[in-house]
């Protein structure tokens, strides 16, 4: 009896997860390697993996970039994140639903210089996308916003 | 309501004596300029016109603004690094086939080009028809449509592996019609590529 009302649980909590969380779909790549130069590491879980063009790029893999690297890489989203010499990113948080354009990206850029061309996911939800770097939060704002620029606080 | 990329670089100096952090706003490769909220434990500014930037000094933001040169002498190699904008194509069909329509001929080569000049390249197929015929039967010619597209995509030396082909039926139309209507523009496959 004990398990049946478990059960019953669990399943009303997964349907609640489908209700509230946007449907996204499984787990696959956040995107792909596409151009690189120099040397260009990608770590996940512990190992080291060289990268190259083609090498998919998964949440929560950690990408270096050595003093002679850069490397261009294209998320299923469209979005495309560009790295410089001696630089570390971490993709924290990549959701996406193709049929819907919906779900979220988080990166953190840790270290060095990256250009970002927001894709799909920022169309849909710009709210949904953010960047953190040591000391800064960066949110995508749509143009068609009215902008009150506060400047410096304090 | 039409959203644009919003383009970013950020910078981040360590062991700079002045400026630690750096984020520049950049107009788009259409020519418009997104916006970017800029957030730090002392507030938030909100960067909107092109080349308008943050910096951080000392642990303080403050904004100013840098220009196209500015940017070019600093980021060039790096913009220079960016992935190619990923496309998308159309090809049409004629009515219950699998062969493309004459006009969509040349898209197809137009296609295999650009591939052909892409970096590790993906490409996504979604087929679809018109809403003549039953929906189960829709659903077949749909992907047999994706299906032949990816064959052609094949021929030319595109990796299987790097290939998504789905059917989308009558489900996505491209124009909305009543069912049992002829429509051309929806007998297609979506193509993207990236």
């Amino acid at each position: 009896m004990r398990i049946r009302f478990r059960l019953l649980f669990l399943a009303l909590a997964s349907g609640l997860w489908a209700a509230h969380v946007p449907a996204a779909e499984p787990a696959g790549p956040a995107g792909m390697v596409k151009t690189l130069q120099g040397s260009v590491t990608v770590e996940r879980a512990g190992q080291r993996i060289p990268a190259s063009a083609g090498t998919p790029v998964l949440v929560g893999d950690r990408v270096r970039t050595g003093h002679d690297g850069s490397v261009g890489i294209t998320l299923r989203d469209d979005t495309r994140l560009t790295a410089g010499p001696d630089s570390t990113l971490l993709i924290t948080e990549f959701r996406y639903n193709p049929n819907t354009s919906e779900g979220s990206l988080l990166a953190s850029l840790l270290k060095g210089t990256f250009s970002v061309i927001t894709g799909l996911i920022a169309k849909r939800s710009p709210e949904n996308v953010n960047f953190r770097t040591p000391t800064m939060t960066l949110g995508i704002r749509g143009t068609e916003f009215v902008v009150d620029v506060k400047g410096e606080a304090d | 309501m039409t959203r644009r990329p919003v383009l970013i670089l950020a910078t981040l100096l360590a062991g700079c004596a002045q400026v630690t952090e750096r984020v520049v706003l950049l107009p788009g490769p259409d020519g418009g300029t997104g916006a970017l909220s800029v957030g730090t434990d002392r507030g938030e500014t909100v960067l909107a016109a092109p080349y308008a930037m943050v910096e951080i000094k000392a642990g303080k933001p403050s904004a100013a603004t840098s220009n196209a040169e500015q940017v070019r002498d600093r980021y060039g190699a790096l913009l220079d690094a960016q992935p190619p904008q990923p496309r998308s194509f159309v090809l049409y069909f004629h009515f219950d086939r699998i062969d493309l329509t004459t006009d969509s001929e040349p898209v197809l080569a137009r296609i295999k080009e650009a591939l052909a000049a892409m970096p590790a390249a993906e490409v996504l197929i979604v087929g679809h028809t018109d809403t003549m015929g039953s929906e189960a039967r829709n659903d077949r010619l749909a992907l047999r449509r994706a299906e032949v597209v990816r064959a052609a995509l094949i021929a030319v030396g595109i990796p299987p592996s790097a290939i998504s082909v789905s059917g989308r039926g009558e489900r996505d139309l491209a124009v909305e019609t009543a069912d049992g209507m002829p429509e051309p523009r929806n007998r297609r496959a979506e193509i993207k590529i990236r």
